[in-house]
């Protein structure tokens, strides 16, 4: 049996791949989805330069958050699970 | 907490009110928890349900129109290659992703965004919630969340994008 040719950048368009996006980065593409995606940025510097730009937008998303909730309230809401999984 | 109710409820006031009723229900009701999520998918749920049923009193969900995602996805022609290839500045994004006022501008724009869009990226990329916690406490699907997301994440893009450039 032949082996299936290894899948070309051109075998993908660049409003495909950035479509895709975020499920690539889900973890939610089929294995030969993913191979393609690949093959595409391989030869595309600028959907890699647009995946770059959205992993650099998750991490500047990540950076909105995490006042609302101080970290005493926090400790106080973990010490209480902790005396609730251990059953006291 | 708030930001998050806020998805449901119009006014500041009801979302933290909101968010304080959660508290207080949860410090109550622990042995609703039954140990069937994270600590933190199950509070996120009470919070959203807290905030449905606050909602549905006050007759405030308020949906919001989306534009067309091309805008913000980028400029393709009809072969489905880039017309206008992206501006590229990804590798110098890393001193203003953790910028405090970068913060809140992505912050107040999050806050515009269509309400479905602005529950998956506050859980996902605000709060760090997995995909899957994120559907379970939303009660939507995996493909559906991935949509949401997507959207929510390329105009953040943008934004980003004219925060880097300037």
């Amino acid at each position: 049996m032949r082996r299936r040719p290894a899948p070309s950048g051109h075998d993908m368009t660049c409003r495909q791949a950035v479509a895709l996006v975020t499920d690539y980065l889900d973890g939610a593409l089929t294995g030969e989805q993913a191979a393609l995606f690949r093959a595409h940025l391989a030869e595309c510097p600028h959907c890699t330069e647009h995946l770059a730009q959205i992993q650099a937008t998750v991490a500047a998303v990540g950076y909105v958050g995490a006042e609302d909730l101080d970290p005493p309230a926090w400790a106080d809401l973990i010490d209480l699970y902790r005396r609730w999984r251990a059953g006291t | 907490m708030v930001r998050l109710a806020l998805g449901y409820v119009r006014s500041r006031a009801v979302a933290e009110e909101v968010a304080q009723e959660a508290w207080l229900g949860m410090l109550r009701g622990l042995d609703g928890f039954e140990g069937r999520a994270s600590l933190r998918t199950w509070l996120f749920q009470i919070v959203v349900n807290r905030a449905i049923s606050a909602g549905r009193r006050e007759h405030r969900y308020v949906p919001v129109d989306d534009r067309d995602l091309e805008d913000d996805d980028g400029a393709f022609g009809q072969d489905g290659w880039w017309t206008t290839p992206p501006v590229h500045w990804a590798d110098r994004a890393v001193d203003r992703i953790a910028a405090r006022d970068v913060a809140d501008r992505i912050r107040e724009l999050i806050s515009r965004l269509p309400p479905g869009q602005r529950q998956v990226v506050t859980l996902r990329d605000v709060e760090g919630l997995a995909s899957s916690e994120v559907c379970l406490v939303l009660g939507i699907t995996e493909a559906n969340q991935r949509v949401l997301l997507h959207r929510a994440r390329s105009r953040i893009r943008a934004l980003l994008e004219r925060e880097v450039m300037t």
